[in-house]
């Protein structure tokens, strides 16, 4: 009985995944290779269109950018969190922790405030005579990657944070007490230590980025729609389920071949494996 | 203990709290505003529209319809989430790897292909009632938080207590209640609050799910804004700030905040 207990108790989890998430799931992909058209139909006209060609390129160079601007400033301040004493440590945690668990919604709503026509960052503008005109920044790339980054970096700073603190004092005093000024120490005692962490902060924002919904569909709208909210609209406005079935498939393959290459890649680099 | 931290550095790191925390803070201004517009500074002070949010229909509505939904989902999550998650700690060597890599499942797949699989495969396919498809959808979006948080409490756990509970005559369920559950009990409780805030917050899935009659909150919100500029939104903005608030205030008394460093 004892060798089928562990069996018996992870079983209602794992049909309810298999259930509810891998057969609908791989129903909808299944349904793009059988149309009446031909196996591969949906992706001929998926790629032959200019317009969800340009959709696809748009999302990734978003998803690209936010990673790469998340990164640059989620390390640099995991670095100084980390670095930080007890009580400074604690606020700066509870400051990224806040906008990670308020809704996505409620984060992009900000941004709408900050950057609309009549905005906050329009009347300071005005207000300080550098501008005369308002300017449009909704609907354009940029707020989409501002408010994205906003939605990102919390998880990347808290993902570093961990990594950071997990490499041992003695090796930053080891290569102080041989010599090497705090640059050399950071680039290469640090930096090489952090990178398995960056990787997986890499793929959580770029697979999020890639797959978002509220936030371009709120910063960006139809002027600048990403597969996401393309994907919507094809299935809630336009009711063409073969064609949102495609991108939910490009969607899947595309974010599952990230993560298993990357945690390939970060096992590989990672210097304190054995 | 602020050891050799070039000044720009600590500039930057400042900036970036500014950055995270100020757009927070202007939502709490124009939610304050007595303008019939979102505007921050507030001009003049009032809770006028808080009071609006609940003259409304469809978010006294989709208030309650959320908290349905995620004390639902959470509850499946729980039950079917802290017997893997026991399973996975317990017999580890009996178990295969892919199996702890099942549970995670549902963060490696995009919200919106889950939920729009969901509308397409369950609900429309063997007409599911919306209802139930929102549920199940959102009992899979918190399961990994589930098994994961609970996972970490039981690795701290003793197991040769539970085997001594049982050599001495206590059957396997009261020992579950009796000895395994008290000793996971804030793991459980933290593991309640994620999944609860996780799944008030989802828009991914539920934006697929909602039909006649049905919507959460957070969908009703991105409806409201499209008709309305008004700081109604940014009032129950506010209202899921402060859940935010005491969702971190429970989890600072059960794992700690820096859970989310880890």
């Amino acid at each position: 009985m004892k060798r089928f207990a562990g069996w018996t108790l992870s079983t209602p989890a794992t049909l309810l995944v298999l259930v509810f998430l891998i057969l609908p799931v791989l129903a909808t992909i299944v349904t793009t290779f059988a149309t009446t058209a031909g196996p591969f139909a949906p992706y001929l006209t998926f790629f032959g269109s200019g317009f969800r060609r340009t959709v696809l390129w748009r999302t990734i160079q978003i998803s690209l950018a936010t990673t790469a601007i998340s990164l640059v400033i989620g390390f640099l301040t995991a670095y100084v969190v980390s670095r930080s004493p007890g009580w400074l440590k604690s606020i700066l945690i509870v400051a990224a922790v806040f906008p990670l668990l308020t809704g996505v919604v409620v984060r992009s709503f900000a941004w709408l405030i900050i950057l609309g026509k009549n905005g906050i960052l329009n009347s300071a503008l005005l207000s300080t005579g550098l501008i005369s005109e308002p300017l449009s920044m909704l609907y354009t790339q940029g707020a989409v990657i501002t408010a994205m980054v906003y939605l990102f970096v919390p998880l990347m700073v808290l993902t570093l944070v961990g990594v950071l603190e997990a490499i041992p004092d003695d090796l930053l005093q080891a290569s102080a007490s041989l010599g090497a000024k705090p640059t050399a120490t950071f680039m290469q005692v640090i930096l090489p230590l952090a990178v398995p962490g960056l990787i997986v902060g890499a793929v959580l924002v770029f697979t999020g980025s890639f797959t978002a919904y509220a936030t371009p569909q709120l910063l960006g709208g139809e002027a600048q729609m990403v597969m996401g909210t393309l994907m919507y609209q094809q299935a809630m406005v336009t009711f063409d389920w073969v064609s949102a079935s495609t991108i939910a498939a490009i969607m899947v393959v595309i974010t599952i071949a990230i993560v298993l290459l990357m945690t390939r890649v970060a096992r590989r680099l990672n210097p304190m494996a054995v | 203990m602020t050891r050799n931290i070039h000044p720009v550095l600590i500039a930057l790191t400042v900036l970036v709290f500014i950055f995270l925390v100020g757009p927070l803070v202007i939502v709490l201004g124009a939610a304050l505003s007595d303008t019939s517009y979102l505007t921050f500074p507030p001009q003049g002070l009032s809770l006028r529209w808080f009071e609006n949010i609940f003259k409304i229909e469809a978010f006294r509505r989709t208030i309650v319809t959320s908290l349905e939904i995620a004390f639902l989902s959470t509850g499946i999550a729980l039950l079917v989430g802290v017997p893997a998650a026991y399973a996975l700690n317990r017999y580890r060597i009996q178990l295969p790897g892919w199996l702890s890599t099942l549970f995670i499942l549902p963060v490696l797949v995009p919200e919106l292909v889950l939920g729009f699989s969901l509308l397409k495969n369950v609900a429309t396919q063997f007409h599911a009632p919306i209802f139930v498809s929102l549920v199940l959808g959102h009992s899979l979006l918190v399961l990994p938080y589930v098994v994961r948080v609970i996972s970490a409490s039981l690795a701290a756990f003793d197991f040769s207590i539970e085997e001594a509970a049982i050599s001495l005559g206590s059957p396997r369920l009261k020992t579950f209640f009796t000895i395994l559950l008290p000793n996971v009990r804030s793991g459980v409780i933290a593991a309640f609050i994620l999944a609860f805030i996780t799944s008030i917050n989802d828009v991914s899935i539920s934006i697929f799910l909602t039909g006649p009659g049905i919507s959460t909150l957070p969908i009703q919100i991105l409806a409201h804004m499209e008709q309305f500029f008004d700081p109604t939104v940014a009032s129950v903005s506010v209202l899921l700030m402060g859940l935010t608030v005491a969702v971190m205030a429970a989890v600072e008394r059960t794992l700690g905040l820096t859970f989310f460093a880890k």
